[in-house]
């Protein structure tokens, strides 16, 4: 993704700097506060967006992955690694926003009802075995070409998952991701602006930690070279 | 008529490969001919068994080059299999199945007739004790039908580690049809590791001595005597 | 440093006749080498299917194991919902939750004896497609389950279930079927992902039970309106959407074991 430089790093940086006070103005100025649910729905343009980006992370992953096991370049394993990494992280915020959203509206912590949010635990509980995963192999080859079967096959089980919720619903709440097309257009536009944000924000994060391995690679390698270990 | 003409069995050039941050193996060099024995002398870890199992396709090397019987590893690692006969520490036998089934199994696996199983039972004195679990018998035995196992396919190159660890002397004398050097005119193609600096000697038409990976000696038989060989152990 | 030293001289005089069966056995054996054909990928899957049979038969480690528990957890069921008998949602539930932890005692045996005794090595060294490993293993869970709910099912109808099996019999075998397969799949890439990791044991089931879960939903889904009292005679019993999340699941996951495991063999 960045080089060490670190010159994509600053024009990530600042334009994740720049959107996420835009997304933040939007949604507490700008988008119109919704009829049934008050306040409290303006979470929606946090936990949604964190939702999606995290998932399009696990998916990233897997792709990833298969450039890993197609090219042999441990580069795209630690790419790989890293998206997922992250998408952990913004996977237990959508849980959290989710859970207090659930509790705002339907006066639970959690809720079955809701599919996406059901999906999000499955996966949620198989890619934390991810870490686990990759500890419990020692050959660091080995440890890397395991993690990317496993990035492949969760992220081709992140949509068959969704599906399969989905389809054992029983009940779909009316407010549910698909109704990000009947929003109305200040929502809709808010809603957009917050994606991009938080998009952005996961690329930068990223980027760091990217950047921050890889320089630890190369003091590790060139410390070796100069005998300091 | 002289041999040599065509390629070496075995041509490496800097051969290399890592496990982490340290090298396993590191710009071994040297080619073998057909019929001649290739002797790995080196303490233990110094990477006698990752040479081996990359000779036989069980590991990808990391860097170098690598010529096993005209294919190149690791991408023409399909060709050679079946062409090369492993024993290694393990037997790599079910010990819940009997000789006889395990012997049938790798038969079946490389395409070789059931009665060349008969063959090699009888070769290595286990006809009449073909039919018990492997562990029920001795680890003599076991290693007995080891042998068997890894000249089944009839390989053209033998990759042998430590192969006389386990047997007493008539066993080995037992096996010697099978993975010795074979007489006038059929000479065996075979690298063998070995900690014994005498007997290895002996077998040895190219001596290979490898210590922490790589190669500290590398010589003729004729021109490495026991003094040097132990020398790697120090 | 490269040492080339010349490879003795062959002389032309005979070599001694085949006469003694060691010399036979040890000669070159031009009709070994020449009539020795790598078996195609049907065949490889036959030796090895039959190999991991036989080590069954031989060891019993799976299959009564799987069974035992099954029934055991029926027991404990009963005690834990203070019922006599179930039907509808919750007999799907407690049938299906029981085969799947009484697989994965099946899933974390399926490579143990292999990585243990060298098997991989063996087949590593064949001349063969290593998929047909994925294969024969999967076949092989297949037949352990099929063993599983052969006793599992009727011991289930015997102590919890409500209404009476028989009519609805060859329509939870469909169900069982396609489930089956998806747990084969996911059950054998997972074993083999598992086994060479340290805690083997432990990574197995939590890997392969999320994984599972469309599995679970299909399969409970439609089980349920074939365990229920009120049981309209003749009809098409299982909607068919819970199928056909069943066969797509098994479609996908079956590619992508197919397409994924040879990396998991290699080195």
């Amino acid at each position: 993704m960045s080089p060490t430089n670190g010159r994509g790093l600053r024009t990530l940086s600042i334009a994740t700097i720049a959107a996420i006070p835009i997304a933040l103005a939007l949604v507490f100025f700008y988008a119109p506060i919704e009829a049934e649910e008050g306040f409290l729905q303006k979470i929606f343009y946090l936990h949604v967006p964190l939702a999606i980006v995290t998932l399009c992370g696990f998916v990233l992953g897997g792709l990833m992955a298969i450039m890993h096991l197609r090219t042999r370049d441990r580069r795209w394993d630690l790419r790989s690694y890293v998206a997922i990494h992250m998408s952990l992280i913004f996977g237990v915020g959508t849980l959290i926003t989710g859970s207090i959203w659930a509790r705002g509206s339907w006066g639970h912590w959690w809720v079955w009802s809701e599919p996406t949010l059901v999906s999000f635990l499955i996966i949620m509980l198989l890619y934390a075995t991810y870490q686990p995963l990759r500890f419990a192999i020692e050959d660091p080859e080995r440890q890397a070409r395991y993690a990317s079967v496993f990035a492949i096959v969760a992220g081709a089980f992140v949509p068959m998952n969704f599906l399969a919720v989905r389809l054992s619903s029983s009940y779909l709440h009316p407010r549910v991701l698909g109704s990000s097309s009947n929003l109305p257009p200040k929502m809709a536009f808010t809603f957009l602006v917050s994606l991009a944000a938080m998009a952005l924000l996961f690329a930068t994060l990223c980027s760091y930690e990217l950047t921050a391995k890889r320089t630890r690679m190369l003091l590790k390698a060139r410390s070796r070279i100069l005998g300091f270990q | 008529m002289a041999e040599i003409e065509g390629e070496p069995v075995l041509q490496l050039e800097g051969l290399a490969r890592h496990y982490g941050e340290r090298e396993a193996l590191s710009d071994v060099s040297l080619s073998l001919h057909a019929g001649q024995t290739l002797v790995v002398f080196g303490p233990n870890g110094a990477g006698k068994t990752t040479l081996l199992r990359i000779l036989a396709t069980l590991l990808r090397p990391h860097a170098g080059g690598v010529r096993v019987l005209g294919s190149s590893l690791p991408d023409e690692a399909w060709a050679v299999r079946g062409r090369v006969g492993l024993l290694g520490h393990e037997p790599l036998l079910y010990r819940e199945l009997t000789a006889r089934e395990n012997l049938l199994f790798h038969a079946r696996l490389h395409g070789v007739g059931e009665e060349r199983v008969e063959e090699l039972l009888a070769a290595v004195a286990l006809s009449n004790r073909a039919d018990e679990p492997l562990k029920t018998l001795s680890r003599g035995m076991v290693q007995r039908v080891a042998v068997a196992r890894a000249t089944l396919h009839d390989p053209e190159l033998l990759l042998l580690d430590e192969p006389w660890a386990n047997l007493d002397p008539a066993a080995r004398e037992l096996v010697e049809p099978l993975i010795g050097a074979g007489g006038e005119g059929e000479r065996r193609t075979r690298v063998i590791s070995s900690h014994d600096p005498s007997g290895g000697l002996r077998e040895a038409d190219l001596v290979l001595g490898l210590r922490d990976g790589r190669a500290a000696l590398l010589r003729g038989a004729g021109d490495v005597d026991r003094g040097e060989i132990e020398e790697l152990y120090r | 440093m490269s040492a080339h030293i010349p490879a003795p001289s062959r002389s032309l005089a005979a070599s001694p006749p085949e006469a003694s069966p060691p010399a036979a056995v040890a000669g070159r054996s031009a009709p070994v080498r020449a009539s020795r054909k790598p078996p195609g990928m049907w065949a490889t899957v036959a030796a090895l299917l039959r190999k991991e049979l036989l080590v069954e038969l031989r060891t019993l480690e799976s299959v009564p194991g799987m069974s035992l528990f099954a029934v055991t957890t029926f027991v404990v069921f009963h005690f834990a919902l203070n019922q006599n008998t179930v039907s509808g949602d919750e007999a799907a539930g407690i049938l299906w939750v029981t085969l799947l932890f009484a697989a994965m005692l099946g899933v974390n045996r399926l490579f143990v004896a292999d990585q243990d005794q060298g098997g991989f090595d063996a087949f590593l060294l064949a001349p063969v497609d290593r998929s047909a490993m994925l294969l024969a293993k999967a076949l092989a869970l297949l037949a352990y389950l099929a063993v599983l709910e052969l006793i599992a099912v009727p011991a289930f109808g015997l102590l919890l279930l409500a209404p009476p099996l028989g009519q609805t019999l060859p329509d939870l075998l469909v169900v069982l079927v396609l489930a089956d397969m998806g747990i084969a799949a996911i059950g054998t890439l997972v074993a083999a992902l598992a086994v060479q990791t340290r805690a083997r044991d432990l990574l197995g089931p939590l890997l392969a039970l999320p994984l599972l879960v469309p599995v679970v939903i299909g399969a409970a889904r439609a089980s349920s309106p074939l365990l229920v009292l009120a049981h309209p005679a003749g009809v098409g019993g299982v909607p068919i959407r819970w199928l056909a999340t069943l066969a797509l699941y098994d479609l996908v996951f079956g590619l992508i074991a197919y397409a994924v495991f040879d990396f998991l063999l290699e080195d």
